[in-house]
């Protein structure tokens, strides 16, 4: 009896302080949840509760609890204020989300200052992470697409020439630079560089194509944002039997969302894009991470690149979590803990540089096709493996510093 | 200045006794409204109040006091002068890259000088645009401001390697307020320094409307043609009074900087300036305190709605904006007046 006393006094013992071990850690999200903007923060915000739901037991017994607020306009200042908030009036221990750069730019000071580290799961301008040593990045930059498609265009599209045609505002303006650097690089020559107005308003593109297709180019790389922009491109690119006339179309995945693809129709055929993510990338995570989306959200909603993104941020935190077993107070450490840290994710391998707490990833070369179902899906025509951001690695421009 | 004029005016002419009483009661008028009363020092107590009830709240708190003054800046030519501007972030961004830029480019990080200079390239950009397009009112004036703030924001996005373009000046660093008080993370020095600005510029504002010049303003507002008449420079005015504006538009948006420590061309977007007419007309516009009002309320309620539902909040805004536009056509404040009324009428 005295015995089972005894027991019992350390049983509850145990119990007791193993309550008193767990923590509940509360990460902050700040996503586009209003405006012309919603669907961006929902892609996100569906992969981080859904990756939550199937996965809070991994962290047992600490807890995690999300604290989402709107990060509005592509401003920064409102982001700025939100996130301010959640710093101080909330108490949280990081925060995670952020899908425009001008909001992760803004916030850089007060991470360092608050010492609070920042995941972002979309923003893609190259030097944002390093503002501040709290920042790590899983996304991409307008670097990992743009840089391997100039040597992948060359040497295996077979274009020896090539315009550029950009959306005017700064993802545009990186997004061609990278392609330029690498495809001048690999030996080809840009032979017309063509802004398309404000990401605003989507315009009429033919006009700018029409100029394009007169000077013959081999191929015309194309960055608009990600959405109806990119329907404008194909149709406009279709109706100028550009094509026919020997301009192939190719740019970053955003010329191909997955959500769009099947409105484009034939005349996406034959685009080649270079991008980390697509619904169609044969993988075992992916497919699993497929089924659980479609389990929790319907059939007829599909996860994208920012979905996978944000997927593997909250797997790094996770793992960031788990390896300090709940400790996560000192914001310095949890980067150090997501330092080197690898996964295969529904991307493929994917792994944050110690160095520059940036993500590498493998970049597929994707060509639309016809698949035998009669709906429109891409092939993977090659892999360029573990790429990093290439505008750190060559300090070109803001990244240098 | 008011009642000096109207006596200088009786002992000039002649006037039979019941004119004076008149001209007595007019004055008195003036100088009663004039006069501070005592519900004028709510909103500065509310204010302080604010300060020391949510202490983790300032960088929002920071954020109205901004859109206050932007809003005031508005009534001022809006509400008193009648010129309807879908161009007024011109200068709101105007201010915010004199600051910005001046601290990235040039190194003057020194925030109340920054203040001044703000105002004074506003206040100069705002006299130049104003000189030209004040010729015309309606519609045409709409368009033409609006192209504006589209045009500033194209030159900015055109030498993006010099204003940083849509992804903004990172990292501005500014020197401590008065070389004593630094920024700190919960922005209670800002919020201090704002709502000093603010009140210096209300109490500019203030004067201007209860003056002659004031005056003049409603006037052209009410009956344009009657103010030729009678002689009135209206252009002179209008203009005058369009730089007053958009100097001080200048210094919200360089307080905005300031605070943020950052800026993109963003601020030229036609989504401000037609928020900060929205704040306004929710407040009540020609008051003073409309623009006190309106932009608290609008912002207080857009922070709530969206933290109580990130995704649906804006729902919440827009059924108020129709409330008030089908019950409040002069704004919060018109409401309160007409209680008012009804309180008086219901009294005797």
């Amino acid at each position: 009896m005295k015995l089972m006393k005894y027991l019992g006094a350390a049983a509850l013992a145990l119990a007791v302080t193993g309550t008193a071990n767990a923590e509940n850690v509360k990460i902050g999200v700040v996503l586009p949840f209003s405006g012309a903007n919603a669907d961006l923060g929902q892609q996100m915000d569906k992969a981080f509760d859904l990756y939550v739901k199937l996965h809070a037991k991994d962290i047992a017994p600490n807890t995690v609890e999300l604290i989402k607020r709107d990060e509005g306009p592509p401003t920064g200042a409102q982001a700025k204020t939100v996130a301010t908030e959640l710093i101080t009036n909330d108490k949280v221990n990081m925060l995670a989300g952020f899908s425009f750069s001008p909001s992760s730019i803004a916030l850089a000071p007060v991470v360092t200052q608050a010492k609070i580290p920042m995941v972002i799961s979309n923003a893609g301008t190259a030097w944002i992470t390093n503002l501040s040593p709290y920042i790590v990045r899983l996304s991409f930059s307008m670097w990992h697409h743009g840089y391997p498609m100039g040597a992948f265009a060359y040497d295996k599209i077979g274009c020896k020439t090539a315009a550029l045609a950009y959306t005017d505002f700064p993802p545009g303006k990186d997004s061609t630079e990278a392609f330029k650097t690498g495809f001048e690089k690999a030996g080809g020559k840009i032979v017309d560089s063509v802004p398309l107005g404000s990401p605003v308003q989507v315009p009429d593109f033919t006009p700018y194509f029409q100029k394009i297709k007169d000077e013959k180019p081999d191929c015309m790389y194309v960055f608009i944002p990600s959405g109806a922009h990119a329907t404008g491109v194909t149709k406009a690119y279709g109706e100028l039997g550009m094509r026919k006339a020997g301009v192939k179309l190719i740019g970053p995945m955003d010329l191909i969302p997955d959500n769009k693809l099947q409105d484009m129709g034939d005349a996406a055929i034959g685009t080649i894009v270079m991008g980390n993510y697509a619904v169609d990338l044969e993988n075992a995570e992916n497919k699993a991470f497929n089924e659980e989306w479609h389990k929790a959200y319907g059939k007829d909603s599909y996860p994208d690149f920012m979905s996978a993104a944000a997927w593997d941020s909250m797997h790094a935190i996770f793992d960031a979590i788990k390896k300090l077993n709940g400790k996560v107070d000192d914001g310095a450490k949890v980067v150090d803990a997501m330092k080197g840290w690898s996964t295969n994710g529904p991307r493929g391998h994917v792994m944050i540089d110690a160095d520059t707490r940036d993500i590498v990833q493998d970049e597929h070369a994707m060509e639309v096709i016809r698949k035998p179902d009669g709906k429109l899906g891409i092939k993977v025509l090659g892999t360029t493996k573990a790429v990093k951001d290439e505008c750190k690695v060559q300090k070109i421009g803001r990244c240098a510093s | 200045m008011a009642v000096s004029d109207s006596k200088a005016a009786e002992r000039v002419l002649d006037v039979s006794a019941d004119r004076r009483q008149a001209r007595d009661r007019a004055a008195g008028y003036l100088l009663r409204r004039h006069h501070f009363q005592w519900p004028e020092a709510l909103p500065w107590i509310v204010a302080i109040a604010a300060f020391f009830l949510f202490p983790d709240r300032m960088t929002f708190g920071s954020q109205v006091l901004v859109m206050i003054m932007f809003a005031l800046s508005l009534d001022l030519i809006l509400g008193y002068a009648g010129i309807v501007t879908l161009g007024h972030a011109a200068f709101f961004g105007i201010g915010a890259y004199t600051v910005g830029l001046g601290a990235a480019r040039l190194g003057w990080t020194e925030p109340v000088s920054g203040l001044f200079a703000a105002a004074i390239v506003s206040a100069f950009v705002g006299f130049i645009t104003g000189w030209f397009l004040l010729r015309y009112r309606g519609l045409t004036l709409l368009m033409l401001t609006l192209a504006t703030a589209i045009m500033l924001q194209e030159t900015g996005n055109l030498r993006s390697d010099f204003s940083g373009g849509y992804d903004g000046l990172p990292g501005l660093e500014f020197k401590p307020l008065l070389g004593l008080f630094d920024y700190d993370l919960y922005g209670h020095t800002y919020y201090l320094y704002a709502l000093a600005v603010l009140a210096v510029v209300f109490f500019f504002v203030r004067r201007i409307v209860y003056s002659p010049f004031g005056q003049a303003l409603t006037g052209i507002r009410e009956n344009v043609k009657r103010m030729h008449a009678i002689g009135s420079p209206v252009h002179r005015r209008l203009v005058t009074v369009y730089s007053i504006a958009a100097g001080i538009a200048g210094i919200a948006g360089a307080l905005f900087t300031q605070t943020n420590a950052y800026v993109t061309l963003t601020v030229f977007d036609f989504d401000n300036s037609a928020k900060v007419m929205v704040m306004l007309i929710l407040g009540g516009t020609g008051r003073l305190y409309g623009a006190f009002l309106g932009a608290a309320v609008y912002m207080v309620l857009e922070d709530h709605l969206s933290k109580l539902s990130p995704t649906f909040w804006q729902f919440g805004i827009g059924l108020l904006l129709v409330l008030a536009v089908l019950f409040a056509r002069r704004g919060v404040l018109g409401l309160f007046e007409d209680a008012g009324q009804y309180l008086k009428r219901f009294r005797s």
